[in-house]
């Protein structure tokens, strides 16, 4: 699982819950889920310092 | 097996707490829905763990030094069967020699929730029988075993493989755990598995009876790894069941539809079954609400409910026609339409999602596909 982005998204000023990422070369919206396995990949990489998460535009 | 045997059989295992109907944990043991594709391109320097045939990963393990191979959905199943599928790996560039920290395997995570009758933890733990067809080009002993995720433990059993290229039964009884943990969620509770190769390190220590999981017993008993080091070998799997009770019944066949719809608990995509993510379609494109007239440069969106609710919250992929993802195409109805328009989703959950467009093209509604990943 290559994660080469990734961003918090907000709908009408308000966080959606759900990160755009970028995992393989194919942009997904991954949710704030712990038992989602793409999340729980993003947030293992953010605690081990290899990923950053860029605030929403 | 004759009709009075498996009558037996199936009397024992009710016996030990079986169903005589949905007797099976796994999903898709025939090997029939393929939603994600129909063959998965493995690589020591690229892909190394995915999903394959629904609810069925490879995972290659996990510092091999050439080894690329193909697992695909195939039409080949042990005739009289009523099977007709298969999943089977080929390898691609082989391996000059298997080090001890390599290995390769095929595996199915099932839900612990589905997994609970099986009373681990307590005086009452049940066994589980796994039974499966398998055929392979080269011949010898292999490991196939069960992880428990919860309690971090496992038991290994092996089986062999005695001709070449030729579909053979396969059945293997499991002791239920009196001291292991399976959670009443939507994790991981067990976790079947097949090693087609396994290097030194994980074969050492015996784990023949229920432990603690290291890596030396994960493929205990294993000793043939000539499909690491032989361009073109292969290894087919199917008819998988997972049931309760020391004897191993005829495989449950259920409809398509019934498969597809479990399945979908898991993944579920808007493309008909048999096309390809990111084809180039406009059949089963999904459409927001609009009308003729309301033109507007700004928000388009509209709610997306699941065919079936999901284990989780799930990743979603979303396309356009023309196959570009994280895209949708804005549409003024039967007069211009633009793809590769800006698309987003929000409040995701079990049940569906929003989907919204602030693109800047003047338009009615949006148009596009999905796909939603709630795997293990």
């Amino acid at each position: 699982m290559n994660i080469t982005s990734a961003q918090h998204q907000k709908f009408m000023d308000e966080d959606t819950g759900i990160l755009k990422v970028t995992i393989d070369g194919i942009e997904m919206q991954v949710p704030k889920d712990p038992a989602n396995r793409h999340y729980a990949e993003i947030m293992k990489q953010v605690k081990e310092g290899t990923l950053t998460i860029k605030d929403a535009d | 097996m004759s009709k009075a045997a498996e009558l037996a059989a199936l009397i024992a295992n009710v016996n030990k707490g079986s169903s005589l109907a949905n007797k099976n944990f796994i999903i898709n043991g025939n090997m029939t829905v393929a939603q994600r594709a129909t063959s998965f391109s493995f690589a020591h320097d690229g892909t190394i763990s995915s999903y394959t045939t629904d609810r069925f990963a490879g995972q290659i393990w996990q510092n091999t030094d050439e080894l690329d191979g193909t697992f695909a959905q195939v039409a080949d199943a042990p005739s009289g069967t009523g099977l007709t599928h298969s999943l089977k790996w080929t390898t691609g560039t082989a391996e000059t020699a298997v080090a001890s920290d390599e290995s390769l395997w095929v595996e199915q995570k099932i839900e612990a929730q589905n997994v609970r009758e099986l009373c681990y933890g307590t005086a009452d733990a049940k066994p589980v029988t796994l039974s499966f067809w398998v055929k392979s080009s080269i011949t010898g002993t292999f490991n196939s075993s069960l992880y428990q995720a919860d309690g971090n433990r496992v038991i290994t059993n092996t089986y062999s493989i005695s001709s070449a290229n030729t579909w053979e039964y396969k059945t293997l009884t499991f002791a239920g755990d009196t001291s292991g943990t399976i959670n009443d969620d939507t994790g991981e509770g067990l976790r079947p598995y097949w090693n087609i190769f396994a290097g030194d390190d994980y074969t050492t220590t015996d784990r023949t009876s229920w432990g603690s999981y290291s890596s030396a017993t994960w493929a205990y008993g294993h000793t043939q790894n000539a499909h690491a080091t032989t361009s073109g070998a292969t290894f087919f799997l199917t008819g998988v069941q997972l049931e309760v009770g020391e004897k191993a019944t005829e495989f449950e066949h259920e409809s398509f539809e019934t498969t597809l719809r479990k399945c979908q608990r898991y993944y579920e995509k808007s493309y008909d079954h048999d096309t390809a993510l990111a084809a180039v379609t406009d059949t089963g494109t999904l459409y927001g609400p609009g009308a003729t007239g309301n033109l507007t440069t700004g928000l388009l969106g509209t709610t997306q409910t699941y065919t079936t609710s999901k284990r989780a919250s799930a990743t979603l992929v979303i396309y356009d026609p023309a196959g570009n993802s994280g895209k949708c195409l804005r549409d003024n109805f039967g007069v211009a339409s633009s793809a590769n328009q800006a698309i987003a989703t929000a409040y995701g959950g079990t049940k569906g999602f929003l989907v919204y467009s602030s693109g800047t093209y003047n338009a009615q509604t949006i148009v596009y596909h999905f796909t939603a990943d709630a795997e293990l």
